[in-house]
């Protein structure tokens, strides 16, 4: 669409792009030398802040201990969330009423509420209940993670199920399949593949979120990275926060191509009668609809 | 429960406190996304590579962080500062970080818009001699934008969750209020909790009921 915006241009076209293009690259070098000047003067670029980046004992100390301590919370809460998700996703296409309005409640409202909020409930306040559990931050952190993205993976769930064409059940019922059989063996692996695409895209906002654990004192990369490594004197903020940055982007980079192959793939195949899910749901109320 | 009447005024205040934040953020993130995806579809490649650079950057950044760069690199090594008052250069960090994020989720929103919009009315547009700021503005933007009121709704929706991350770097940000309010009142954590949880319901359901029926409302029939 973007390329039929404009004609394809003509000599004077040609001109004013090129003209552009020049004062547009000057004005964004120039930026980028006021940023660069910026952190000179602030004395940013000093080497003793960059050098600790080459010890190995840093990484292997530090920084990668907290990056598998990110990966570990994303692995256990995105396999919690996709059980949580697949229960009341199905609970909420139940016949029965006092299945299916108890997991709406449950699942609308863990969406509308904020994933920190809920975190930090989870890490000071359940100690605060008397029920004899104490709530270690990676508890907090991962049971959060789950009820929050379980809640929206409920609803791709049930929006993919609800994408496979009605013919497929009928059809389904009509070989003598009962309810069980209908959904496990003809909805749901049909449902999966449609629903790819937007399963993948909420595991890495899972894994980003995952950076919240910095606010209550879980040990991840952000953690360890900003509030232990970079404090350390010399402070570095900022080179730490670059590097981390980096390791953040790459990762959700890496799997954002994943998910896009997995779409063109869906896309293409014919396993499923369902067109695929690619985006998320939307938010609480909106579905009511 | 009386924890939660007796401090009423300060969860109120974080609250109050939270809607602003997401106020301000939502209409500076609308304009500059708004300016992001015109850098992305415009004809000059230098545009068009900042503008994705830009998004896929800092849309796969944790807002954590990208609030932390807010709050670390702007507020504590830079020195930037909005006023005499602790709480008022926080207050405009914490706006200049979520608006910065949300901007590439509004971006992204938009791009799919415009891809709604049919190749006839662009061809359109063009064979009457528009221009390529004449044909987005006049054209392409406003029925991209009547197309994803609803996705525009679940983005604005998500911003006034995430207000709560600005936690990070520090001020009376409803986490910090809620964490207080704990600690003080140990006992209580629960209704405390179920106090806080009931305010974003409040505003997140008729906020997301509102733009569903926006969407229906104003939906371009094809």
């Amino acid at each position: 669409m973007s390329d039929v915006l404009y004609d394809v241009p003509g000599p004077k076209a040609v001109l004013r792009n090129r003209i552009l293009t020049a004062v547009l690259t000057l004005a964004l070098a120039g930026a980028g030398y006021l940023v660069w000047k910026r952190l000179s003067d602030r004395g940013q670029w000093a080497g003793e802040l960059w050098e600790p980046f080459t010890h190995a004992d840093v990484w292997t100390n530090l920084i990668l201990p907290g990056l598998v301590n990110t990966l570990k919370a994303a692995a256990v809460a995105s396999v919690l969330a996709l059980v949580f998700g697949a229960v009341f996703g199905v609970a909420r296409l139940s016949e029965h009423r006092w299945i299916r309005i108890p997991a709406a409640v449950v699942v609308e409202l863990f969406r509308a509420v904020p994933l920190l909020i809920l975190i930090v409930f989870l890490k000071f306040g359940v100690n605060g209940l008397n029920i004899g559990l104490r709530v270690e931050s990676f508890t907090a952190v991962v049971v959060g993670l789950m009820l929050y993205n379980g809640s929206v993976l409920a609803e791709i769930f049930r929006a993919g199920v609800s994408a496979v064409p009605r013919g497929q059940s009928e059809a389904a019922y009509g070989i003598g399949l009962r309810k069980t059989g209908v959904m496990v063996h003809v909805m749901l692996p049909q449902a999966v593949t449609a629903m790819m695409p937007a399963i993948v895209a909420q595991l890495v906002v899972l894994l980003k979120d995952t950076a919240l654990g910095f606010i209550v004192a879980y040990e991840d990369l952000l953690y360890r990275g900003v509030n232990v490594f970079a404090v350390n004197p010399p402070v570095k903020y900022i080179q730490a926060m670059i590097v981390i940055a980096i390791i953040y982007i790459t990762i959700n980079m890496a799997i954002g191509f994943l998910a896009n192959r997995l779409e063109a793939r869906s896309r293409r195949s014919r396993k499923s009668a369902a067109a695929p899910v690619t985006s998320a749901p939307a938010a609480p109320g909106m579905s009511a609809s | 429960m009386s924890a939660v009447w007796d401090e009423r005024g300060r969860m109120l205040a974080a609250f109050l406190l939270t809607l602003k934040l997401a106020g301000v953020s939502a209409i500076g993130s609308l304009l500059l996304g708004t300016v992001l995806v015109s850098m992305r579809v415009s004809p000059i490649p230098v545009l068009r590579w900042s503008g994705a650079a830009y998004v896929n950057l800092v849309r796969n950044t944790p807002l954590t962080l990208v609030l932390l760069f807010c709050g670390l690199g702007l507020g504590t090594v830079f020195e930037l500062q909005f006023g005499d008052d602790v709480s008022v250069t926080t207050y405009w960090l914490a706006i200049i970080g979520l608006t910065a994020y949300t901007a590439t989720f509004v971006c992204e929103v938009l791009r799919a818009g415009i891809n709604t919009v049919p190749v006839g009315q662009s061809e359109a547009a063009r064979s009457l001699g528009f221009t390529f700021r004449q044909n987005l503005t006049l054209v392409v933007l406003p029925q991209a934008f009547r197309s994803v009121v609803g996705p525009l709704g679940s983005v604005l929706i998500a911003l006034t969750k995430n207000t709560t991350v600005a936690a990070v770097i520090g001020g009376l940000e409803s986490a910090n209020v809620m964490k207080d309010l704990i600690n003080a009142h140990g006992d209580a954590s629960l209704p405390i909790f179920a106090g806080f949880a009931l305010m974003f319901v409040l505003v997140t359901l008729p906020t997301g009921i509102f733009f569903g029926w926006l969407a229906k409302r104003v939906q371009v029939l094809r």
